[in-house]
Order: C-alpha cells, then sequence, then structure tokens
C-alpha cells in the first residue's frame, strides 16, 4: 500500500512551489468517518498518476452550499469570499472537489463572486486520466462479473449534466453494469440534498433514501456505487436499514478505483 | 348580410374581450422583479424551437407524447381552416380558398379531417386517463374541483369543436353531392363521408346542419380562446415564451444576490464602497411580487400535467411538498392580487401571502433541491426557485428556519463546516489510514 503523502497548500507555497491540482477535500471527506476513507483513496489515486497536489488543511472552510440551499445567502456569500480569498491569495487555478456539492458551488456560484478556477469533480479527473491511459484497472482487486449500479448524484447529474465520467470509471472494470430505471437526468435524489442533510425529514410515509434503495435492491447489486458523500450516508443507511451489509457494498468511484488499482 | 354583420360583431368582441384579459395577464406577471432573460438570444430561439415547438422534453412518457403529438398537429394545423371559415364568415362566401388552390385544396381538407380524427383520438383517450384510468398523476391535494373541472372543460369542448367540424363537412359533401346551389364541389372527405349515410336527405335540413355546425364551430373557438386566459390550457401560448426565457446557467446554480454582496464585501473589507442597488427589497420572497416576472409567467404557462410532482422525491415519498401545488398557488395568488389591483387600486393589502396563506413551511422546507422537477417540465418550469425565495425570506427577514438548520447555520459559521467540528482537525483524516 502505497505511503499517504500529503502536502498543504501552506507548505507547499513556504517551499515556493506550486501544486498542478488543489483537492478541495470538503467537510464531509474531512471529518465524517466513512467519506474519510474516499479522501483518501483520492488522494492515494493522485500520488500513484504522479500528480503534483495540495490541499487547503485547516485554511479550507465550508463552501457555503448548506447555507445557500437553506436560504442563508448571507452566511453563503461570507464563506464563499472567505474561501475566494485564500484560494485568489494561492493563485489557484485547478481544483478537484470530493464532493459534488462543493464541485458545483465552487464552479457555478463562486465566480460571480471574484472566485473563476477550472474546478472538476474527482469523476472527471478520473474519467480524463483513464481516457490519457494513465489510470487503468490492473494490480488490485477484480471486480470482474460483479453487478453494479450506479447512483447519480443530483449536483453532479442534473445540476452539471455529468453523467458518463462516473460510469467511464464503472465500465474498464470488466463488471456487469446495470442501471436503475430512475437513472441519469431522471435519477431519484438520495434524500440528503437542500440542507436535508442537516435535519430530520418532513413527515411522510417513507424516508427517500429507503425509497432509493428499494429501487437499487431491485437489481440485487454486489455494490452500489456513487460519487458524492451525502448519498454515501443516506444510501449506507438504506442498505443497513434492510441488514444487507454484508451481501450489498456502497462504494465511492474513488474506493473502486483506487482498489482496483491495489492502491 | 345580416349574418356577415353578425360573424363581424362576435369576431370584435371576442378578440377585445381575449386583448383585455391578455393585458391583465401582462400586467400582473410585470408585479414581479426584473431579472434579465433577454442574453443570447439565438441559443433562447434554439431552446424555444426544440422545447416547445419541437416538444422535445415531452418523448420520455411515449403515450402522453404520441397523443399530445395528435392534439398539438391538430391545433396548429387546423388553425388553417381557421383562416378560410374567418374570412367565408366576414365576407359571405362559401370555401373561399377552394378556387385559388384548386386539387391542394382536397389535400389540405383531407388532411384536417384526418387530423381532426386524431385529435378526437388523443382528447377521449386523455378524457379516459383522467376520469376512469384514474392515473395518480392527475391526483393530489391541489387537484381540486377546479383543476380537474377545468382539465375536463378543455378535453370537452375540444370533442365539440371536432365534432362540429366533421359534422360541418359531412354536410357539406351531401350537399355538394345532391347539387346544392352555393354549395360548389370542393374539399376531400376521407372522415367525414362515413358521417353522411346518417345525415337526413332533405336539403333544407342539410343546410341548417352545415350552417349551425359552422356557426357552433367558429363561435366555439371564439369562446375556447377567451377561456385560456382563466384555464391551465393557456400553456398553447406561453409555452413559447416560457422556453424562450429558460434558464441557461447549470440548473444546480443558484442566483447570488446582489444585495447581499454589498454587505458581506462591506463586513469584510471597512473601506469597500458598495455599487448604487437601484431599489433594495426584501430578501427572498414572501408574496408574488418579491419573486420575478419569469417565476409569475412559469406559473400562467403550467398545464398542470404532474410531471414534476410525480418525479419529487419528497412528493413519492409522502410529504406535502407538491411542486405542481407551488405553481398552481403562485399562480392562484397573483390572480387574487390582479382582482385586488382591479377593485380596490395599486397599493391594496389584502393581509394574505403567498407564503402561509397559500404554500406552507412544511411544504418549503421538504426540498431536496434536487431539480427533478425542473428537469422533468415539458415547458422549462423551476418550482425550485420559488422555494428558494420562501426560504430566504424565512431564514433571512424572519429567522424562522427548523431548528436543526439553524444548528447547522451555527457550526458553519463557528466551525466552517455544518457539523459541530473544531477547524483545527480537518487534517485529521491524513493521519489514520
Amino acid at each position: 500500500m502505497d505511503e499517504l503523502t500529503v502536502s498543504t497548500m501552506a507548505e507547499m507555497a513556504a517551499k515556493g512551489e506550486s501544486p498542478e491540482i488543489l483537492f478541495w477535500v470538503g467537510c464531509a471527506g474531512s471529518f465524517d468517518e466513512r467519506a474519510q476513507k474516499i479522501t483518501r483513496d483520492i488522494c492515494k489515486i493522485l500520488n500513484h498518476v504522479g500528480i503534483k497536489f495540495a490541499v487547503l488543511g485547516t485554511e479550507e472552510a465550508c463552501t457555503g452550499d448548506p447555507a445557500k440551499r437553506a436560504g442563508n445567502e448571507f452566511l453563503f456569500q461570507m464563506q464563499a469570499m472567505s474561501n475566494i480569498q485564500v484560494l485568489n491569495g494561492y493563485e489557484i487555478k485547478k481544483i478537484v472537489t470530493g464532493c459534488p456539492h462543493c464541485f458545483n458551488t465552487i464552479k457555478n456560484e463562486y465566480p460571480g463572486l471574484g472566485g473563476n478556477y477550472e474546478v472538476i469533480h474527482h469523476t472527471q479527473l478520473i474519467q480524463q486520466l483513464i481516457d490519457e491511459g494513465k489510470l487503468k484497472a490492473e494490480g488490485g482487486e477484480s471486480f470482474k462479473g460483479k453487478k453494479i449500479t450506479f447512483h447519480d448524484p443530483c449536483y453532479l447529474g442534473r445540476a452539471n449534466a455529468v453523467y458518463e465520467a462516473p460510469r467511464k470509471a464503472l465500465e474498464i472494470l470488466d463488471a456487469q453494469l446495470h442501471e436503475m430505471k430512475r437513472c441519469k437526468s431522471n435519477g431519484l435524489c438520495c434524500g440528503a440534498g437542500g440542507a436535508q442533510m442537516f435535519k430530520e425529514p418532513e413527515k411522510g410515509i417513507k424516508d427517500i433514501n429507503i425509497e432509493r434503495i428499494d429501487e437499487a435492491l431491485d437489481l440485487s447489486p454486489n455494490i452500489v456505487a456513487s460519487a458524492c458523500p451525502f448519498c454515501m450516508t443516506m444510501l449506507n443507511d438504506g442498505v443497513k436499514n434492510y441488514n444487507k451489509e454484508q451481501e450489498i457494498k456502497v462504494l465511492d468511484i474513488a474506493e473502486i478505483t483506487a482498489r482496483a488499482n491495489g492502491l | 348580410m345580416v349574418s356577415q354583420i353578425l360573424f363581424l360583431i362576435i369576431a370584435i368582441a371576442a378578440i377585445a374581450f381575449f386583448s383585455r384579459n391578455v393585458r391583465k395577464v401582462i400586467r400582473n406577471i410585470k408585479l414581479g422583479q426584473n431579472p434579465n432573460r433577454s442574453d443570447r438570444p439565438m441559443k433562447r430561439l434554439g431552446i424555444m424551437l426544440k422545447v416547445a415547438f419541437g416538444q422535445s422534453k415531452m418523448a420520455n412518457r411515449p403515450v402522453a407524447f404520441i397523443l399530445h403529438l395528435f392534439v398539438y398537429i391538430g391545433f396548429v394545423i387546423i388553425n388553417l381552416e381557421v383562416l378560410e371559415i374567418i374570412m367565408d364568415g366576414l365576407l359571405g362566401t362559401h370555401r373561399m380558398f377552394a378556387e385559388p388552390l384548386g386539387r391542394f385544396y382536397n389535400v389540405l381538407i383531407a388532411s384536417f379531417e384526418i387530423l381532426a380524427a386524431l385529435v378526437l383520438i388523443g382528447v377521449i383517450v386523455f378524457y379516459a386517463r383522467r376520469n376512469l384510468l384514474k392515473l395518480k398523476r392527475f391526483s393530489g391535494t391541489e387537484m381540486g374541483n377546479w383543476p380537474r373541472s377545468d382539465a375536463n372543460i378543455i378535453l370537452i369542448v375540444e370533442v365539440f369543436l371536432m365534432s362540429a367540424f366533421l359534422t360541418m363537412n359531412a354536410a357539406d359533401y351531401k350537399l355538394q353531392q345532391l347539387g346544392a346551389s352555393h354549395y360548389i364541389s370542393a374539399g376531400s372527405f376521407p372522415i367525414s363521408n362515413y358521417l353522411v349515410p346518417q345525415l337526413p336527405d332533405s336539403e333544407s335540413a342539410l343546410m341548417m346542419i352545415e350552417r349551425f355546425s359552422w356557426w357552433f364551430h367558429i363561435v366555439g373557438i371564439f369562446a375556447f380562446l377567451n377561456y385560456l386566459p382563466y384555464s391551465k390550457h393557456f400553456h398553447i401560448a406561453l409555452a413559447f415564451p416560457n422556453t424562450y426565457y429558460s434558464n441557461l446557467e447549470p440548473k444546480g446554480e443558484f442566483s447570488n444576490m446582489l444585495s447581499v454582496s454589498n454587505e458581506v464585501k462591506a463586513m469584510l473589507d471597512p473601506s469597500y464602497t458598495p455599487e448604487p442597488v437601484a431599489e433594495l427589497g426584501r430578501f427572498g420572497a414572501r408574496d408574488i411580487n418579491d419573486l420575478t416576472w419569469k417565476n409569475l409567467l412559469d406559473a400562467y404557462t403550467c398545464t398542470e400535467c404532474g410531471r414534476c410532482t410525480s418525479v419529487c422525491p419528497a412528493n413519492i415519498t409522502g410529504k406535502l411538498l407538491s411542486p405542481r401545488k407551488i405553481m398552481m398557488d403562485t399562480r392562484d395568488r397573483l390572480e387574487e392580487v390582479g382582482k385586488n389591483i382591479d377593485q380596490h387600486g395599486k397599493d391594496y393589502q389584502d393581509g394574505k401571502s403567498l407564503l402561509d396563506h397559500y404554500i406552507s413551511r412544511e411544504e418549503i422546507w421538504a426540498c431536496t433541491t434536487c431539480n427533478a422537477c425542473t428537469e422533468a417540465c415539458p415547458v422549462n418550469i423551476d418550482p425550485l426557485s420559488i422555494i428558494i425565495e420562501l426560504r430566504r425570506y424565512a431564514v433571512m427577514e424572519e429567522s424562522q428556519a427548523p431548528s436543526s438548520i439553524n444548528s447547522m447555520f451555527g457550526n458553519v459559521e463557528n466551525n466552517g463546516a455544518p457539523w459541530k467540528y473544531a477547524a483545527a482537525d480537518r487534517m485529521k483524516w491524513a493521519e489514520n489510514d
């Protein structure tokens, strides 16, 4: 297993160096135990292909996404403008994010506030690396014949029309890909967006993540893949609800890629 | 001559009444705030041609798509026949296009007849889907008496109009065969010739039927025109401007509020002098005049098909939120405000508002902002932007958010993360593997 080498932007700047790309980890990727694994796998992939990258570390703060979706534009812009100050201070040009919500916010909502960067989601980076031949699926776990279904995160899919990048990472595995009926632009939300992650759902007859996992379970997959730390939590809870953690794994595209390469 | 004058009076009255109501609708829409949606005209035109004219977003529900296509094409093309009918009515002629168009006239009339039959099939199946099959999409709390009647009125009127058109042709054809004077031999009648045996043989009775159907059809069309501004059926006209003024940005991008930017910049940098903002309204929306004119145009354009609600994760799982209700409430409130202006003048306040009197807090907080509704809408209506404006009002003007949302705000503000973790621990993930 590769040693995890991660530099912060401050360390790099002190050495007078600059990274090819800044990895925006996000709050879930920093603090949520399950999402931390995804964060580490993204770093391993970056190291594996030899991309020089840095993270902001303690200088990173919430993009303001949950505040904005919940209607708190003040708090959003406070977060956005101070993050932009930090990013512009380091003259950041290119950012890869581990979370579709951070991706959407920095890519679409920061430019109007003075933050102009080339922003990609980690599944897009993986797709690029595969297309350039720098990343394959070899030397690690075999996914041959495994049944995988991909859940589209709303803020990657409908919000930004990124449907093919995550699927590309799955296509090279020689696994069986099965689409749920509600996929791509018709994908069903996991239930966490729009700040729902941080509150109890309103009264209803069912939880949204259960509705979603029911649809996935209909395919009897070995793996439910996603690309968002919030979807990860919701889908995992859904699988746990049916006590199926042993049979069905919920994995991020970055985790699958890292495993396939033995990282 | 008498009938020409009568026709002229009916036509003028119908058009005058219609334009009066359209002016009111425009006035109501202009009550909204004014975002710029006139940039990139070629791109907008392209979207309008594809989505409204080309019906592109209808296609993912094939049954409804085909049936709707029958009615849509029928509506557009049969209007050419209405042009002839209006000319005949004004000039006292009969089938005045027959002579100049020659054989092509027969082709036209034949295709109108086939289209009329397809429209009939379409609307009868639509009626059955609503009233016999009781499709779930057409029910829901917002689908009360009026919305259900509105839908059925539209379908029944179309049955009557198409039946009158075909009966008129059948009687005309029989009169042509009998060699009645005035009824020149013109047209080809692939559908209505099947009705001919059912008609009486007397020339005067046939003329009665022909004239009655002619008048019923055209007066029906004038009446239907005037029904549009009161009905969900207004979408047949508004779908075009509404798709032209579509949101061209990625769906995930929510607008940055300029009024907030100025205050935040001043907070972060005391030497900052804010750009002057034309009018400092309230933050977010409490009532329809806080929304944008596009939100209000959306509301008038909505034809209550329920595609949005049928894909809404909150609605699917039994929550109160229904994006269709958001649009219908917005229109109902807008029309109420419009009536208030008509009756009591521009500045009248009725003490009501869109938020709370129409749309509840429980509804707006159930939204996951997943954009399934905006993706599903065949005419690019955006219920999500209304929900967000209502949330902005609740949060920024009233500080009324669910308590767990307030905790999240506190965490973001104090710890730089939506959870209660110390900012200093942000790199802990790199330590343990």
